[in-house]
């Protein structure tokens, strides 16, 4: 901001800026379209589609699409499922990450690197080395009916918590510890001065000063975990259980020959992504940057 | 001695040998033990048993009809499967190259424009970005009907020449590397969804890079009398260099775990990835084959692992934690 009020000369309309904005423009518009498309489709009957194709003009518009979606996909449901898992996974996550980070980053001591290698390397696994013997291995974990309906840690909402906790901590202790690592190192100096137990350093003195990487990967962690599509397939086989990104999935089985209801369901999916992202556009890019910039 | 001085020579032996009272060191051995237990009982243990798992004829039911079979699946995936599995690793490393060619390249010419403080840049900048906070379930939806719909998908109406196009059903080669091998038309489709969807992100980190660069380094470039492309390639690039390894990383291994976006628009699920082959293994209609689906995995995983191994020591031996 402040370089180009500097250089205010900068923004002058010379001809290599228009061409530069001629450019800037033609890629947008390749960009909208396919949003554009379906979110236009959502509004119109879909044999109006079939039979005038997606950019047309439109003869209905309605919002009987939105309706249907609703009450047939059980939205509402679904973002309830979602909110389950997603809540409770981002706040551990938070936590967990935090608290490794801590102690790898602001205490040295013989295993701290191995231990963020540890970790580290874990987030940039295939998760598909990891599917079969997990769920094997919640197939096997027994749990009591009232936490879940399958009385297993399969196909309970525990299970996906357990799995995105594990895995996202990964990347969550890499950006984090990378961001610890650069406070100055005399606030633990001073703090044990103080007579401060390990526990005030790490809740008192660092994650106060954290906050804006935490508020960063929140934002970030909220779509990641938001849009997971594996996990959710895999280890929660009951439809009506599952979070609404994956459960568009089946919408598409189920009704099959209505490609606008599909695009209203998809409307109702993406909508608090869009929103986060929108809001917190400043803390979602600095949470992308700083797992690079730093370090 | 006063109070303080006992603190600060209790301070003084804690920083030295990390000697904790106990209470500290109970408190401390928590905060690394509850969340290593997690990751490690989920992601690394799993990790190993898959590689175990690789090695027997298991079908997933009951440990007892387990049976260790040697390197029998490896040698089947090489022998039996080999159309399946060579053509999956020639799909990941066309998505690996393309993703450099065509995402990454567009993504930081993209943030270049971006970065001359352009009038609207924060709208372009959403633009670009928005698909990718989309769930890869929207995506895929968006491509298949909007864009790729046989009868009447834009890129029918646009290419189709008023007829019926099969954009993600078509698996003739559109570029035949023998009779067997080849990179196929539906691939190709199923390619630029995937640019749409990551050039965005590449964008964004190349941004913040450039965000981040010594505007004085860029006004003496001017003076030096280096044009646009000089300025570029020699004074701007070499600087991004941090930006460009964490762009290679991201690049190759989303390229070799790739699954989200393929699952989705592979309908038939006959242009494979390995991720995809992995999967239909585990999991397939046939009821899962764990053993040879293992084998997959641990194929994956071995070239995946080197890199991320390579990476991840990197970076902790040149940053901070070094000094």
């Amino acid at each position: 901001m402040t370089a180009s009020n500097i250089a205010g000369t900068s923004r002058k309309l010379t001809p290599a800026r228009v061409v530069l904005h001629v450019f800037l423009i033609a890629f947008a518009i390749i960009w909208l379209v396919p949003l554009f498309g379906a979110f236009y489709s959502s509004f119109r009957p879909f044999s109006e589609t079939v039979n005038d194709g997606y950019f047309s003009l439109p003869d209905t518009f309605t919002l009987d699409n939105y309706r249907n979606a609703w009450e047939q996909g059980d939205i509402l449901g679904r973002y309830w499922n979602t909110a389950l898992v997603l809540v409770p996974a981002l706040f551990l996550t938070l936590f967990f990450s935090s608290m490794v980070a801590f102690a790898c980053s602001r205490f040295s001591w013989r295993f701290n690197i191995a231990f963020l290698v540890l970790f580290t390397s874990g987030n940039l696994l295939p998760q598909q080395i990891i599917v079969q013997p997990l769920f094997q291995m919640y197939n096997r974990i027994p749990l009591p009916e009232f936490l879940s309906n399958s009385e297993r840690l399969n196909g309970s909402v525990w299970g996906l918590i357990f799995i995105h906790v594990a895995f996202q901590s990964g990347f969550c202790t890499f950006v984090l510890s990378n961001y610890m690592k650069l406070l100055p190192k005399e606030l633990n100096e001073a703090a044990m001065v103080d007579g401060a137990s390990v526990w005030r350093q790490y809740w008192s003195v660092i994650m106060p000063l954290t906050r804006p990487a935490l508020a960063a990967l929140a934002t970030l962690e909220f779509t990641w975990i938001y849009n997971d599509f594996f996990w959710a397939v895999v280890l929660e086989q009951q439809g009506a259980d599952r979070p609404i990104t994956s459960s568009l999935a089946n919408l598409g089985g189920e009704f099959f020959t209505d490609d606008n209801l599909i695009a209203a369901a998809s409307v109702y999916v993406a909508l608090p992504t869009l929103v986060v992202y929108l809001a917190l556009q400043k803390h979602f890019i600095a949470g992308l940057t700083l797992g690079s910039t730093k370090g | 001695m006063t109070k303080a001085d006992a603190a600060v020579k209790t301070a003084k032996r804690r920083r030295k040998g990390s000697q904790f009272s106990g209470r500290d060191r109970t408190v401390f051995t928590l905060m690394v033990a509850v969340p290593t237990f997690f990751h490690v009982m989920l992601v690394w243990v799993p990790t190993l048993a898959s590689i175990v798992f690789s090695f027997t004829d298991w079908k997933g039911f009951r440990f007892s009809d387990l049976n260790f079979v040697g390197f029998l699946n490896y040698q089947q995936i090489f022998t039996v499967f080999e159309k399946d599995f060579f053509q999956g690793v020639i799909n990941n490393l066309t998505l690996l190259v393309f993703l450099f060619l065509g995402p990454t390249v567009l993504g930081m010419f993209l943030a270049y424009l971006l970065d001359k403080e352009l009038k609207g840049g924060r709208i372009y900048q959403s633009i670009f970005y928005t698909p990718v906070v989309l769930s890869l379930a929207v995506v895929g939806f968006i491509w298949q009907s909007v864009m790729y719909s046989t009868e009447n998908g834009l890129a029918t109406e646009l290419f189709g020449a008023g007829g019926e196009v099969n954009w993600l059903g078509d698996q003739s080669f559109l570029i035949p590397f023998s009779d067997n091998y080849g990179i196929s038309k539906n691939f190709i489709a199923i390619l630029i969804a995937i640019a749409w969807r990551h050039t965005g992100y590449i964008m964004v980190l190349y941004l913040a890079g450039m965000k981040s660069v010594d505007q004085a380094l860029r006004e003496s470039a001017a003076l030096d009398g280096c044009n646009e492309w000089q300025a570029f390639r020699h004074v701007l690039f070499p600087t991004l260099k941090p930006i460009n390894v964490v762009v290679a990383v991201i690049t190759v291994i989303e390229a070799l775990r790739a699954f989200d976006i393929i699952y989705v628009l592979n309908t038939p699920r006959r242009t494979q990835v390995l991720s995809i082959l992995t999967t239909n293994n585990l999991l397939g209609e046939g009821g899962g084959n764990v053993g040879r689906g293992s084998a997959y995995a641990v194929l994956l995983f071995l070239l995946c692992i080197g890199f991320v191994i390579w990476y991840v020591t990197n970076h902790y031996r040149n940053s901070e934690f070094s000094k």
